[in-house]
Formats: structure tokens, C-alpha cells, sequence
């Protein structure tokens, strides 16, 4: 029952077993998804389009990946943006790569087998809740301490890499630049995971997510645990960037929470639309630039990034053509009797 | 709650009771033995310098914050243990800061008031109706579908307000909620919440124009770390109150309405 690619972590808890036993029943589901429903559809697509890249079982891999990061980091990065809190996802994947320094460390000085996925997990999240609980102290978030954590995250990781034996220095391109060749069964699986535990928290939490992202202080008063809400959302972005580290590279992780929720925001209307036009925005980019990064043999985490940018100025390109017609609506309609009320209101809308 | 107003002043209990609170912000006092009642009905303006404790005062009363000393009562409850969030309505001084970058519309802002109610699952007919009624109260249905963002500061006012008046609350709490508001603007919005005042809805107004307050207030207090004056608008004015609160370098314009 045990799948035939075992997990590489073994968990040294009581619960390993369970934790081994689910983790494999999640893995056998993802691998016949791969084989026989998402991998069966892009062979028929790969035919279809005359492109063979997509019937390769590791560039299948490599897209549903970048389709799950590309739901998941603007799902949160929505949030996340509009609180002005960009910064806390480049924070947390860096110290997400301390994380990873910390499982390597400890295999070989402990000569243990602890997935460093795990420990980058468990180092992000907790980086999370100390920062926020910092934040709630301190009652706004500073720049100054969020460098201080990010430089201090990326300063052990880089210690403990370098204080381990040779050899594990060669696996650390990986995460710091992302890979699709290394894109395991595995870390497929993680990210469907991620996506369902994610995509789940925030459907149910998105009233009080929104209220607290608004207006918290009436969202306070409105007797929303505020405080609660505030440290789910710096957990989800833990999860997003760590299970994501791994495609996108720690140092650009924290842009598919950021870039394609800056093009949606130029757009976007409500705050709903906002998040599905950043998640539209995001796969295309993902799709875009996994596919670049095949053709010409270059990184796929800078070849998303990079057109996700692309989408971001498209964006701002439209969003300035459409003011220049309310402009000229403006100046023609300064007549006497026309309140400021009614003409700021036009400003910028695109009716 | 309408049926509230109709019983003699005194007869009824306070919506919110401060007595003799003491607040600081670790060695610095902010309000020194304030004692201090809003009647259910009353429109209290809350008055004085920068730096005086008013948003302070206004914290406590709603139970964000817990006085060092004394006691606060919402509803006749301990303040920071009322949990019935939906009978307040609070339009905070910042609030328009997040609400020009953010794209979010009209009548996604004024869902929020029946958050409270409804924290997941789908509104009710009663839900949707609370939120369509509250938006027609305040003359924004027109612009349900707007970017909250691209609305005059007046309009946007309003939308806070439907807010609060969607989650059906009895008690509207306002701190300077009209600074870069047009002066058009701000009358039709003091003369909007005098017309929910007189229906019956409490409400607590911090405002910097004490014009405003004495024309449209049926109680004034004037505070700077310790209580000036409460009482009628009528009264305050004879008073030298609000010489003594801003001491005597006081740049405080006084508008005859």
C-alpha cells in the first residue's frame, strides 16, 4: 500500500506512520491525476498543437505546479497587497531557506532524514506568528524589522549551509533559483495540498479576511477577532511560499503574491474580481513562462516572473488609456452647475 | 430600539456609562478621571485639542482598549466584553486611507455590516434587504457598483455610514470623519446624521469644527486629558470651557451657523 516513490521524509514523530500512510494515499492520487486525467489531457493537447514538450511527464508536473502556485499566491496575495504587508512574503521565503539550511544541517550533523521541506515549513510558520505577534506589540509593520528578519533568515540559512559537509551546497541552487527538473511526484502532491488546505481556509475566512484587510480597526469593533485573522494570513503566506519555494527559488517566490495582484488591482472593480483577474493574471504568466523556460533552456522562476510583469504593465498601459477618455470628459464637462461630487466620482471610472 | 427615545431622559439606561476612567499610554496619561454618560438617542460631540485623549475616550467607550482605571459599560455591559458587534457602527479616522488604494466597491463595503451577523455561509433575503436599504438611506444606491476608491470623499462618508446603518446598529461612532471633505459635502453629512439622530440612532461625533458640534450635537464634551464641560450646546457656548481646554494659545475658529 506503501507507494512505490516513497517519501523521503521520514517523520520522526508518533504520528510518522499516519503522517507516511496519508501522505502516500495523496501521493498514489496525484501520481493516477498525472497519469490518467491531467496527464491524458495534455498528451491529447501536446497532438493536437503539434508541441511534444507537453506530453513529457516532468513538464506536466512542472505545469500543474505552476497552475496550483499560480491559484495560491494571489488567493493570498490579494490580502496580503492591499494590507500594504507585500514585504512579509519575500520576508518569510527567506527565512523559508533558513528553514531548508536547518533540515540539511540537521541530517548530516544528526545523520537524520528529515525532509528540509518540512523544516522550512515549520521555520516559516513560526517566523510568521513571531512577526505578527511582534506587529500586534508594536502596532504597525516596519520595513526596518521586516529587512532585519529577511537578511537575518537568509544570514543562518547561509551559515548553516556553509558549516555542513560539501556536498549539499550543490542541492541550494535549487531552492534559491527554483527548478522544474527537480519537480517530484512529491512536490506535485504538496502543492495540491496546499492548494485545497489553502483555498479552503480562505473561502471560509473571506468575510472576516476582507473586513480585517479594509478597515481593521472597524472590523475591531465589530467584534471580528482581529488578531486571529492577522496571524492566519501570515500562515497562509507561509505555506504558499514554502510550498512554492521549490519551482519559483526563494528569492523570487514572493512575486506571484505580489505582481499579478498589482496588474489586477489597476482593473479590478470589487475586490472578488480583483482576486480572479490576479489568478488569471498569474496562470497566464505561469503557463507563459514554463513553457519559455522549456524552449529556450532558460530559469522558470524569472521566465514567470518576467511575464507576469508583462501582464502587470499591459495592465497599467490600459488602465492609462481608459483614463485619458474620462479626462476629456472632465474638461468638457467643467459647466457651472456641475458639483465636484459628481465629477470626482467620474474620475477614473471607465463607464 | 426607536421606542427608546420616547421615555424621559433619566429614566433609562445609559448606552455607554464612563466612570472615572484613568488611561495612558505607558507613562503618559492621556485621560485623567473622566466621567462621562451617552443617553440612548443623543447626538454627543466630543470636543478638544490635538493630542486630547477624544479618540482615545472613543476607544474605550466601544471596549477597543481597556481603561488603567475605572469602568467602562456598553449596553450595560463591561465595555472590552460586549460581543454584540453588530449594534456598533464605527467610521474610524483612517479609514478612508485604505479605501482609496483598494479595489472594492460600494456594496462590498456595505456588506460588511452584516459581517458581524453572517460570517460565512450565504445572506438572507433579511441580509440583502438590511444592505439595499441601508444604501438608499444614504442616497448611494446609484453607485453600488463603484469603486469605493473613485468616489468624492463626501460620497465615500456615506458608504461608512450605510455600513454601519446595514448592520442595524444602534450606536454610530465617528471620529473626524469629514477631514478633506468639501465644505457642500460636510453639511449634507452632518445634516444626514441629524436626520438618523432624530430617529432614534445614537451617536458619538469627534470633530475638530466646534461649529459643527454645537449646531448639530444635543450634548457637548469637551475634553483635554480631563472633562471641560458636559452638557448642552446652548450652555457650552456661555461657558469659557473651551478656553480652558486648549489653554490660552488656543487657534480655534469659532463658525457662527
Amino acid at each position: 500500500m506503501m507507494g512505490s516513490a516513497s517519501l523521503d521524509a521520514s517523520v520522526p514523530f508518533d504520528e510518522a506512520t499516519t503522517v507516511r500512510w496519508t501522505g502516500s494515499i495523496l501521493l498514489d492520487g496525484v501520481e493516477w491525476f498525472l497519469d490518467h486525467v491531467f496527464g491524458a489531457g495534455m498528451d491529447v493537447l501536446a497532438d493536437l498543437l503539434g508541441m511534444p514538450m507537453l506530453g513529457y511527464p516532468y513538464m506536466q508536473r512542472a505545469y500543474l505546479a505552476a497552475v496550483c502556485i499560480a491559484i495560491i499566491g494571489p488567493l493570498v496575495g490579494t490580502f496580503l497587497v492591499h494590507r500594504e504587508m507585500a514585504m512579509i512574503g519575500d520576508t518569510l521565503a527567506h527565512t523559508a531557506f533558513a528553514g531548508v539550511a536547518v533540515g540539511l544541517f540537521l541530517n548530516s550533523a544528526l545523520s537524520l532524514t528529515v525532509s528540509p521541506l518540512l523544516t522550512a515549513f515549520v521555520v516559516a510558520v513560526v517566523t510568521a506568528l513571531l512577526v505578527e505577534l511582534l506587529v500586534e506589540h508594536a502596532g504597525a509593520y516596519s520595513d526596518t524589522s521586516l529587512a532585519i528578519v529577511l537578511t537575518g533568515g537568509f544570514a543562518v540559512g547561509s551559515i548553516l549551509i556553509t558549516a555542513t559537509d560539501g556536498g549539499i551546497a550543490v542541492g541550494i541552487d535549487a531552492y534559491l533559483f527554483g527548478s522544474l527538473a527537480t519537480v517530484s511526484t512529491e512536490n506535485v502532491a504538496i502543492l495540491v495540498l496546499m492548494s485545497f488546505l489553502v483555498g479552503s481556509l480562505v473561502t471560509l475566512a473571506y468575510r472576516p479576511l476582507l473586513y480585517v484587510t479594509f478597515d481593521a480597526t472597524a472590523a475591531h469593533a465589530a467584534r471580528l477577532n482581529v488578531n486571529l485573522y492577522k496571524r492566519l494570513m501570515v500562515v497562509l503566506t507561509a505555506l504558499v511560499v514554502v510550498s512554492a519555494m521549490q519551482i519559483m527559488g526563494v528569492i523570487l517566490v514572493a512575486a506571484m503574491l505580489v505582481v499579478p495582484v498589482a496588474a489586477a488591482a489597476q482593473v479590478a472593480r470589487s475586490f472578488k474580481q480583483s482576486i480572479l483577474l490576479a489568478i488569471l493574471a498569474a496562470g497566464f504568466a505561469a503557463i507563459a513562462g514554463v513553457t519559455l523556460s522549456y524552449v529556450y533552456g532558460i530559469a522558470a522562476g524569472g521566465s514567470i516572473v518576467v511575464a507576469a510583469i508583462a501582464v502587470y504593465a499591459v495592465a497599467l498601459g490600459f488602465q492609462g488609456l481608459s483614463h485619458r477618455l474620462p479626462t476629456v470628459r472632465r474638461l468638457r464637462s467643467q459647466w457651472p452647475g456641475e458639483t465636484r461630487d459628481e465629477l470626482e466620482a467620474d474620475g477614473g471610472e471607465r463607464e | 430600539m426607536t421606542t427608546a427615545t420616547a421615555k424621559s431622559e433619566r429614566s433609562v439606561d445609559p448606552i455607554v456609562s464612563v466612570d472615572d476612567v484613568t488611561f495612558g499610554y505607558g507613562d503618559l496619561p492621556v485621560l485623567e478621571s473622566v466621567s462621562i454618560e451617552v443617553e440612548p438617542g443623543s447626538f454627543l460631540g466630543l470636543v478638544g485639542p490635538n493630542g486630547s485623549g477624544k479618540s482615545t475616550l472613543l476607544g474605550l467607550m466601544l471596549g477597543l482598549r481597556r481603561p488603567d482605571d475605572g469602568t467602562v459599560t456598553l449596553f450595560g455591559e463591561p465595555a472590552d466584553e460586549f460581543a454584540a458587534g453588530e449594534r456598533i457602527g464605527y467610521v474610524a479616522q483612517d479609514a478612508t486611507k485604505a479605501a482609496r488604494d483598494m479595489p472594492i466597491t460600494v456594496r462590498e463595503v456595505v456588506e460588511m455590516g452584516r459581517y458581524p451577523r453572517r460570517l460565512v455561509g450565504r445572506f438572507s433575503s433579511k441580509d440583502r434587504r438590511a444592505i439595499e436599504e441601508a444604501m438608499e438611506r444614504v442616497g448611494i444606491t446609484d453607485l453600488a457598483s463603484r469603486r469605493v476608491g473613485r468616489l468624492s470623499g463626501g460620497q465615500r462618508q456615506r458608504v461608512f455610514i450605510a455600513r454601519a446603518l446595514a448592520s442595524e446598529a444602534d450606536l454610530l461612532a465617528l471620529d473626524e470623519p469629514t477631514v478633506g471633505v468639501d465644505a457642500e459635502s460636510r453639511e449634507e453629512f452632518y445634516s444626514l446624521l441629524a436626520d438618523l439622530n432624530a430617529t432614534g440612532l445614537t451617536v458619538i461625533l469627534i470633530e475638530h469644527d466646534i461649529g459643527v458640534v454645537t449646531t448639530y450635537a444635543t450634548d457637548i464634551a469637551c475634553l483635554n486629558r480631563q472633562l471641560y464641560f458636559d452638557g448642552d450646546p446652548s450652555a457650552f457656548v456661555e461657558t469659557d470651557a473651551l478656553e480652558q481646554a486648549y489653554g490660552t494659545d488656543q487657534h480655534v475658529l469659532h463658525h457662527d451657523h
